[in-house]
Order: C-alpha cells, then sequence, then structure tokens
C-alpha cells in the first residue's frame, strides 16, 4: 500500500530523519492530515445539537467515527466513549471506584505498567486504605499466569493490566488472564491499557472478556488529544463520570442534576470532534493495511532489529528476540541513554532514552533508565541497519573502538 | 544553541574525560553539608557534599549523575569552586557553568548540564541554615 508520511521527507541535521519513537507517538499520513484540515476548512461546527446544517454534519461524522471505532475492536457503539487519551479512560475507571472499593480490598497491577496504568491505582488504594499487588514479571514470559492465579484473593476487586508492554514489547496473555479471573470471581473489574495493543495486533474486546480497555488514536496514525474507553454494556452502570458540565446533562435544576444516559455522561464538555474525525481516517488506513499482517511486519522488523543489535559488543537487549511487537529496549555498556539518544539524533535518528514512564519496570529490571527504539508500518530493514551502524558510531565517540 | 546543531558537538574530548575521569568523585568522611538532585527527564540522581572551613569551601566531593553532560558538569563545577567562598560560589550562575562546560548544549539537555548547580546551591543553603551566614569575603 503507498501511503504518504509527509514528515518522513524532513531532513534532520542534514540526514535523512529515521524515526523510531513509534511507542510514544507515530507518525500521521497525509490522509489523516487532510481529514482534519478538510473537517476544519468544510465541516466544522459544534456537534450535538446544532440544529443547522453544518452541525448535523459534523454530529453526522462524529458517529460514524464511533461506530468505526466501536467496528474495530469488535464491540458496539455505545460502549465506546471518547476521551483525550489512555490516561484519562483510566482515571475515568479509578475515579468511579472510589466508593465501590474499601479498606482492606486488593487491586493488583503488574510491575510493567506504564505510569497511566500504575499511579491512579496507587493513589486509589492509599485514599481507600486498599491494597495494591504488584505481580513481578517472570524472566521469560514477562506477564506471568502463574503469578496471577497466586496474587488472586477473596479481596480482589479490580485487576489493571497491560495488553503489551511499552518497553519490552512483549504481549500478555491477555484473554487467558481475563478467564483466569473470571474463574476465580466474575465480579472482579478487569481493566486492560491497550495502548501499544490495537496499533499493534487484531483486537477483539468481546473475545478478551475485559470490562474495560483504554488506548490512544496518535499511537495508532490518529491525532494528540483523542483516546477511547471501551467500557462493557454490563459494566456501564458501575462507570462514574469525571468530567462535570455541559453536554453529559439530561437536565439540570437549580436543585439538581440528571446526567445523561450511557456513554454521553463521560464526554462532558466540548470534545475534540475533528481530531475524531482524523482518527477515522487513520483506523480507515489500518483496516485497509490489515491489522493481523502488521503485526506480523512489525515482529519481523522487531526480530531483525533485534538480531542487528545484539551483534553490537556492549549491548544488552531488555526487549524479547521474538514477539517484541517491533519494541525494542537496549542498554549500552559505558553509555548513558541520553548520550546515545542524542548522538544518534546527530544522524536523524529519533529513539526514546529515559525511564519510558515506567520506573516501577525500570527498578525491576535493575536499571534506571535505557533507550527504546520502535518501529511501524513506514519504518524498514534499511531503518534498523541505520540504527545498528549509529550505536556503533555512538560506541567510537565514547570509547574509540 | 542553535536546535540544528547535531548532538556530537556536546562530545569534545574534555566532556567525554570528566566523564570517563571524574574529577571528585569520592565520598567525604565528614560533610558539613550535602544535598541531593534528580534529573526528571531521567531519573538520575546527582549527590554533592561540602566541607567548609572559614567561610570557604575547603573540601567538595560528588557521587551519582547518569550521562556524561551531567557527570561531567558536576566535576567541572566541583573542581571549580574547591578553595572558594561560599558568598563568591553562591554567584554562580547558570553561564557560568555552560562556560565551564564549554559545548553547545541543546535546549532538551539543559536540565542534565544545570543539575549539579541546582544541588550545590541547596547544600550552601543548607549549609547556612545551620551554621549561620559566613561573614567572610
Amino acid at each position: 500500500m503507498t501511503l504518504s508520511f509527509p514528515i518522513l521527507r524532513r531532513k534532520i541535521h542534514g540526514k535523512r530523519l529515521v524515526y523510531l519513537d513509534n511507542a510514544a507517538t507515530t507518525q500521521r499520513p497525509k490522509e489523516v492530515i487532510d481529514a482534519l484540515s478538510d473537517f476544519y476548512a468544510s465541516h466544522n461546527a459544534n456537534i450535538n445539537r446544532g440544529v443547522y446544517a453544518l452541525s448535523v454534519e459534523a454530529t453526522e461524522r462524529w458517529d460514524a467515527a464511533r461506530e468505526r471505532v466501536a467496528r474495530f475492536i469488535h464491540a458496539l457503539p455505545d460502549e465506546i466513549i471518547f476521551t483525550k487519551g489512555t490516561t484519562e479512560a483510566i482515571n475515568i475507571v479509578a475515579h468511579s471506584f472510589e466508593s465501590g472499593i474499601r479498606p482492606g480490598d486488593e487491586v493488583i497491577v503488574t510491575v510493567a505498567e506504564h505510569h497511566a496504568n500504575f499511579v491512579p491505582w496507587q493513589a486509589l488504594c492509599k485514599r481507600k486504605k486498599a491494597r495494591l499487588v504488584v505481580l513481578a514479571l517472570d524472566k521469560k514470559t514477562g506477564f506471568s499466569l502463574l503469578a496471577l492465579r497466586k496474587a488472586l484473593s477473596p479481596k480482589t476487586r479490580i485487576v489493571a493490566f497491560s495488553m503489551v508492554s511499552n518497553v519490552l514489547g512483549c504481549a500478555t496473555p491477555s484473554k487467558e488472564a481475563c478467564a483466569l479471573i473470571r474463574k476465580h470471581d466474575d465480579t472482579i473489574s478487569i481493566l486492560i491499557d491497550g495502548a501499544q495493543a490495537v496499533s499493534h495486533m487484531p483486537v477483539d474486546v468481546a473475545r478478551l472478556g475485559c470490562d474495560f480497555f483504554a488506548f490512544s488514536a496518535h499511537k495508532m496514525l490518529g491525532p494528540f488529544g483523542v483516546g477511547v474507553l471501551y467500557c462493557k454494556r454490563t459494566a456501564l452502570l458501575s462507570l462514574e463520570p469525571l468530567i462535570l458540565g455541559g453536554d453529559m446533562i439530561e437536565s439540570v435544576s437549580v436543585n439538581e442534576t440528571v446526567f445523561s444516559k450511557g456513554t454521553r455522561k463521560f464526554e462532558g464538555g466540548t470534545q475534540n470532534v475533528a481530531g475524531v474525525i482524523g482518527f477515522d481516517a487513520a483506523i480507515g488506513i489500518l483496516e485497509k493495511e490489515g491489522m493481523a499482517h502488521l503485526h506480523k511486519e512489525l515482529n519481523d522488523i522487531g526480530t531483525y532489529a533485534w538480531d542487528l543489535l545484539s551483534k553490537v559488543s556492549g549491548v544488552t537487549l531488555h526487549s524479547p528476540r521474538r514477539g517484541n511487537n517491533g519494541i525494542i529496549s537496549f542498554s549500552v555498556a559505558g553509555i548513558h541513554p541520553h548520550d546515545i539518544a542524542s548522538l544518534l539524533d546527530s544522524e536523524g535518528i529519533a529513539i526514546r532514552a529515559g525511564h519510558h514512564c515506567a520506573q516501577p519496570l525500570m527498578g525491576a529490571l535493575g536499571i534506571s533508565t535505557c533507550c527504546r527504539a520502535s518501529f511501524y508500518m513506514y519504518n524498514t530493514k534499511k531503518d534498523a541497519a541505520a540504527l545498528q551502524r549509529a550505536v556503533k558510531k555512538a560506541k567510537k565517540v565514547f570509547h574509540g573502538s | 544553541m542553535d536546535p540544528d546543531l547535531p548532538a556530537e558537538s556536546m562530545y569534545r574530548e574534555h566532556i567525554l574525560d570528566h566523564y570517563e575521569h571524574p574529577r571528585n568523585y569520592r565520598r567525604l568522611k565528614k560533610p558539613d553539608a550535602a544535598s541531593l538532585g534528580t534529573n526528571p527527564l531521567c531519573g538520575d540522581e546527582v549527590k554533592i557534599e561540602l566541607q567548609v572551613k572559614g567561610g570557604k569551601i575547603v573540601d567538595v566531593a560528588f557521587q551519582g549523575g547518569g550521562c556524561a553532560i551531567s557527570k561531567a558538569s558536576a566535576s567541572l563545577i566541583t573542581e571549580g569552586i574547591k578553595g572558594r567562598s561560599l558568598a563568591e560560589v553562591k554567584m554562580m550562575t547558570k553561564d557560568d557553568v555552560l562556560e565551564l562546560l564549554a559545548i553547545p548544549i541543546s535546549p532538551v539537555r539543559l536540565k542534565c548540564a544545570l543539575l549539579s548547580l541546582q544541588v550545590l546551591e541547596n547544600a550552601i543553603t543548607k549549609y547556612e541554615a545551620k551554621h549561620g551566614r559566613a561573614h567572610h569575603h
């Protein structure tokens, strides 16, 4: 498929841009940029209430986007809540347990969570005197079903885990984990952080069996500022709105407010209409590409890049060789990740260095920071080779060899 | 620094020398003041210890510091302040540190370059809170 990503024509320090920070945010194809620009140029109006033509057009496009998102993850349109990102989506769910969780209750997360799926639960547990149970990773398999089974107790109320680690790239056996939890106690709420999953593989929330599933548009070719909270119909009643105000009410009087029914209740305030419509276009592209196909491509290039880096002496790879979804974390002996990232930048290569918003995982790996190169649909083997060359060159700057 | 300048120019020989052989990279036996700071960009820590006599920094040591820029900066700063008066060292600015480093620093790496200065300022504030302000100029 021939897609054009205008930014990839850019030169950085006179070199071809090799963008390898896709786990942070992907680049946008011309189709998505055009969809945003077309909305503002030809259909811009606020949604839901206007009775004039433009508002009707905008509302139709908004509703169509919700339907497309639902279809893409095998949900129903009235199970889709638009948010500003994964973080807000998870916060809505954590906030909803404010009244439902009691002292001594337990919330299970893993040590590999992004801070977005860690901090809200840690804070909730602190406020409610509940216990945060943090699952360790298995050295070989990453997420451990055995550790999960051992951690489940009669006090477990919530289990929250990511479907794909934003640092290691490996996938959680999510369907098996959900089944295990359901078998233990089917009143436990399950939230899956899907921010790195929806962009990398086919996702079917109905088959997974979770209650909540959160992800962001900007990690899958879409605009910034748009996220999704999937909420299973039966779990919708347990949710409470985080943002109160306009557009989420049925009626307001001086003494009382009746909230809207369904997902509208969680979409308070003016929404990112253009962003959602741009997201619709992004999903259209991913559908054409085919997620199963993309999943295979990303894993292939991930293994290829892993092999190239493993040949460089002094490089330690933290991601698994296979099944890393094109997300490769690594360290170089004697050189701080920031210095590697700065030197790679001089070669036009953009990678991430730092703790990747996963400090508990860094602690578990026994490091404070690392480098992460993450590939997406427009990256080629040539990019992986450029990465290897630049790492070798950085070593030369520091160690002279 | 011109953001278009490649970062390679940051890694001059004297920076790498201070990174690989940091001066004053040790612990003091009985520091009169110490302070610890964290770079929020990466979580790396720098700890600076001071020994003060008659309003003068008679010894200084540091630990931690992750990247080449932050470690070289700590090394150069500690080297530069030894033997100088607290009053003098308190006047040290961001520009003084950049002058010591003598390399172009990209805006995102400024935090790495300036962490040690901040930690040093905190250590002096702590010292003065405990011992009162020195009047030896």
